[in-house]
C-alpha cells in the first residue's frame, strides 16, 4: 500500500491536482488572516467559523432554489457586515492589547458562532448541490470535480481583485500604511478606527466565499470551523505576513503535501501530518531567530 | 451587613427546601415510575439527541393512555427527567450522577451514542441502577461486565457484516476483494472490527484500510484508490458526515465499484440531500417501518411510523423507534419482577425475551440484544428522481430485490 504512487503513476498527477485546488481554497482563508495580523496583530481563533458561516448562507440560497454559486457573490456581502459588527462589539477593544487578550476574545467569539450556528441551523452535516459536472483527464484516470475547479478559480479571481484592490484604491493603501505604522499613518490623517473596520469586514468576506465554496465542494457542519482556522494559521506561519505570492505558493504546498501524507503515510496520519509540519516550521523559524538575536547581541 | 446575612440563610433553606422536595418527588412516587435521562438537546448530537427524545415521549404516552404498568395490584404512570448533557461526555457521567445521588432516580434510560453510553455506565453501575439504553452500539459497552446495562440495539460490529456476507453469495461464494474507509471514532472502529471479522470468515481480502479523520469532509484519495484497484465491495462509516461525503465524492469522481455499503444514511437523508446520486447505496440499520414486528402497544412498525408522523411531523428514523423500544422493555421488566426493587427489575430485564414493533429482544450475559438481526435498505429511486430506501436484506424481511452489481456511471 505505500508504495501505491509508484505502482499507479496516475495517482501522483491526481494527488498534485488534487492538491493544488483544495490549496488555492486554504490560500484565500489564510489571506485574510494574514491581511488583519498583519494590520491588526489579531490572530482570528474564529476564522473557520466565519468560514462555516458564510457556507450556511449559499446552503441556505441552494435551498430557496436559488444556485449556490451565486453564494459567492451574496455571501461576502452579509459576510462584510457581520466582520464590521463583530469588530464594533469585540475586537476594537482589544485590538490594542496583548496578542494573548485578543486570542482569548476570538476564541470566545468562535464557541460564540458554533454555538449559535448549532442552534439556529442545528447540527446536522449539510451541503450544496451545484450540479456542476466531472473532467475526466488522461484517459479517465485522473477525474476533477468541476466544482473544485470553480471553486479554484473563484478563490484566484478574488485573490488578484484584492491585490489590485490594496495597490490601487485609496482605502487599500491606507489599509498597507497602517499595517506598516499604525501611528505614523494616523499623525498623516489616516483613520485607523475606520481601517481596522474595514479589514475585518474584508477579512469576514473572504471567508464567506471560502465558505460558499466549501458548501459546494465539501460539507458544512457548526462544528467544522476549527480545522479551517488551524490550516489557514499554518500557511500564514509559513509564508509569513504581508506576503501574498508566499500565502499562495504556502496554501497549495499544504494542500500537495496533505495529499501525498495520504497516500504514503496513510488517511490516519494526514491531519497529524500537517500539525508535525507546523512544529517543524515554528522550530526552525525559532532556531533561525535565536541566531539572528545572537548577531544582535 | 446583617440584611445579607438574613437573605443568605433565606435563600440556603430555599435551596434545601428545594433539593428535598425534588428527591421525595422523584423514585417512584404515589402513582408515577420516575425515570431519568440526560439527552443531548444541544451540541453536535442535538437532532439524533432529539429524535432519542421524541421515541421516548411517544412510548411514555402511549403505555400511560393504555393503562400504565400494573406492579404489586396497582398501576403506575411513567414519568421522565430530562436533562441536557451538551453532547459532551464529562456532562453526562455528572448529570447521571445528579439524577440518582440528588433527583433520587432509581431507574435510568440511555443517552444518544456510544461515547456518552460509555460516559454514564459506570455511574449507573457503581449505584447499581438499571439502565436500559437504546443509542449506544459499540461493542466495548458490552465486554465490560457491566451488570445494569441494557441495550435494545445490536452491537455495532454486526452492522454491516450483512453486506460482506451478501457480497460473497452474489459472488458465488468465492471469497470479495474489500475496500473501506472508517472514521476514527469508537463506533466505526467497532463497525470496522466487525468486517474484519466476516473478511476472515469468508477469506475475503481487504485491499484499501482507512482511517478517516474526525473532521472529515474529503475522501478523494480514498476514492482514487478504489478507483485504481477496483475492490468489490466499498465500506464506509463515519457517521452522517461520512455518508454525505462519500456519496458527493462518488459521483463527482464517477467511481465505480459493484456494491456500495455504508452506515448512517437514514440520519444524512441520503435521497433528500443527494437525489439520484445516492441511489443503489446499501445502508446499515437497527430499524425499518416495514418490518413485520408486532406489539400491544404500537401495532406494527407501520402504524407506529404514522403515528410518530402524526404527532412530531416527520418520519421516524430508526433512533426514536428504538428509543421508544426500550420504555416496553422497562414496561415488560417492571411487571415481571413485579416490584421496584433495583436488584429485581434488573434480574427481570436481563430474563427479557419479547417480541416489539422494533425487534424481538433478548439481552445476552454482556448487556447487547441478541436476537435482532441489522438490515440493510437499498436507496431505490425512479425516472422522476423520487427515491425510497427499500429493505434488501435479510431475504425474510426484504420488501424488494438487491440491484447488483451497481451500474458503471457511464451507463446511468
Amino acid at each position: 500500500m505505500d508504495f501505491l504512487v509508484f505502482q499507479y503513476p496516475m495517482i501522483t498527477v491526481q494527488a498534485c491536482l488534487d492538491g493544488i485546488l483544495l490549496g488555492v481554497l486554504f490560500a484565500l482563508i489564510a489571506y485574510g488572516m494574514a491581511l488583519q495580523w498583519g494590520v491588526m496583530n489579531i490572530i482570528n481563533i474564529a476564522q473557520g467559523d466565519l468560514v462555516i458561516l458564510g457556507g450556511y448562507i449559499a446552503y441556505f440560497m441552494y435551498l430557496y432554489g436559488i444556485h449556490p454559486a451565486w453564494g459567492v457573490i451574496v455571501a461576502p456581502v452579509i459576510m462584510y457586515f457581520v466582520g464590521i459588527a463583530i469588530y464594533k462589539l469585540v475586537i476594537n477593544k482589544v485590538v490594542d492589547r496583548d496578542l494573548f487578550i485578543s486570542i482569548l476574545a476570538t476564541f470566545g467569539i468562535s464557541i460564540l458562532f458554533m454555538q449559535l450556528m448549532n442552534f439556529a441551523f442545528g447540527a446536522d452535516v449539510v451541503l450544496a448541490n451545484s450540479g456542476y459536472g466531472t473532467t475526466m483527464l488522461f484517459d479517465s484516470n485522473v477525474v476533477l470535480p468541476n466544482s473544485k475547479i470553480f471553486s479554484a478559480f473563484i478563490s484566484i479571481l478574488f485573490a488578484v481583485c484584492l491585490v489590485i484592490y490594496m495597490k490601487k484604491s485609496k482605502l487599500g493603501r491606507a489599509i498597507r500604511a497602517t499595517a506598516q505604522n499604525a501611528r505614523a499613518a494616523k499623525i498623516l490623517g489616516v483613520d485607523t478606527e475606520k481601517v481596522y473596520a474595514a479589514t475585518f469586514g474584508i477579512n469576514a468576506a473572504l471567508c464567506g466565499v471560502a465558505g460558499a465554496l466549501i458548501s459546494i465542494t465539501f460539507t458544512i457542519h457548526p462544528y467544522m470551523g476549527l480545522p479551517y482556522t488551524i490550516r489557514s494559521f499554518m500557511i500564514v506561519i509559513v509564508a509569513g505576513l504581508g506576503n501574498l505570492p508566499g500565502v499562495a505558493m504556502s496554501g497549495m504546498g499544504l494542500g500537495v503535501f496533505e495529499e501525498f501524507a495520504d497516500y504514503i503515510l496513510g488517511t490516519e496520519f494526514r491531519i497529524g501530518s500537517v500539525f508535525l509540519l507546523l512544529v517543524l516550521i515554528l522550530v526552525y523559524r525559532r532556531f533561525k531567530l535565536s541566531r539572528k538575536r545572537e548577531y544582535l547581541k | 451587613m446583617r440584611l445579607n446575612k438574613i437573605i443568605l440563610s433565606f435563600v440556603s433553606a430555599l435551596v434545601i427546601l428545594f433539593s428535598t422536595s425534588v428527591a421525595s418527588f422523584a423514585k417512584v412516587v404515589g402513582d408515577k415510575i420516575i425515570l431519568g435521562a440526560a439527552i443531548s438537546l444541544t451540541g453536535k448530537y442535538s437532532s439524533n439527541g432529539v429524535h432519542t427524545q421524541n421515541g421516548y415521549n411517544m412510548a411514555v404516552d402511549r403505555i400511560n393512555s393504555m393503562g400504565g404498568v400494573k406492579v404489586g395490584g396497582k398501576t403506575y404512570k411513567f414519568d421522565i427527567i430530562y436533562y441536557d448533557d451538551e453532547s459532551n461526555p464529562k456532562r453526562a457521567a455528572q448529570l447521571a450522577e445528579r439524577l440518582i445521588s440528588q433527583d433520587g432516580v432509581e431507574f435510568m434510560l440511555g443517552p444518544y451514542s456510544s461515547g456518552l453510553t460509555k460516559a454514564i455506565a459506570p455511574v449507573t453501575e457503581k449505584y447499581g441502577v438499571p439502565m436500559v439504553e437504546a443509542n449506544g452500539a459499540s461493542r466495548s459497552l458490552f465486554t465490560k461486565g457491566y451488570k445494569y446495562l441494557f441495550a435494545v440495539l445490536a452491537p455495532a460490529n454486526l452492522y454491516l457484516d450483512v453486506a460482506i456476507e451478501t457480497a460473497v453469495e452474489l459472488n458465488g461464494g468465492k471469497p470479495v476483494r474489500i475496500a473501506q474507509a472508517f472514521e476514527q471514532d469508537a463506533f466505526s472502529q467497532d463497525v470496522r472490527l466487525g468486517i474484519l471479522d466476516a473478511a476472515e470468515r469468508t477469506g475475503s481480502k481487504i485491499i484499501i484500510d482507512d482511517k478517516l479523520p474526525k473532521e472529515l469532509n474529503d475522501m478523494a484519495a480514498t476514492l482514487v484508490k478504489v478507483k485504481q484497484m477496483k475492490p468489490d465491495v466499498l465500506v464506509v462509516s463515519g457517521h452522517t458526515k461520512g455518508a454525505l461525503t462519500a456519496i458527493r465524492q462518488i459521483a463527482e469522481m464517477k467511481v465505480d465499484v459493484p456494491m456500495l455499503a455504508m452506515t448512517h444514511c437514514d440520519a444524512a437523508k441520503l435521497s433528500k440531500q443527494h437525489g439520484k446520486n445516492s441511489q443503489y447505496a446499501l445502508c446499515a440499520s437497527q430499524w425499518h417501518k416495514s418490518l413485520t414486528y408486532k406489539d400491544d402497544f404500537f401495532k406494527d412498525g407501520m402504524t407506529y411510523a404514522a403515528d410518530f408522523e402524526k404527532e412530531f411531523g416527520y418520519d421516524p428514523p430508526y433512533q426514536s423507534a428504538e428509543s421508544s423500544a426500550a420504555l416496553l422493555v422497562f414496561k415488560d421488566a417492571f411487571e415481571r419482577a413485579n416490584s421496584f426493587d433495583q436488584k429485581k427489575v434488573r434480574d427481570a430485564l436481563a430474563a427479557t425475551n419479547m417480541q416489539t414493533f422494533y425487534g424481538n429482544i433478548k439481552f445476552a450475559p454482556g448487556g447487547q440484544n441478541v436476537d435482532k438481526p441489522m438490515v440493510l435498505f437499498q436507496v431505490m429511486c425512479d425516472a422522476s428522481g423520487s427515491c425510497e430506501n427499500k429493505v434488501v436484506a435479510p431475504l425474510k424481511w426484504a420488501s424488494a430485490k438487491l440491484i447488483h452489481p451497481i451500474p458503471k456511471w457511464s451507463e446511468r
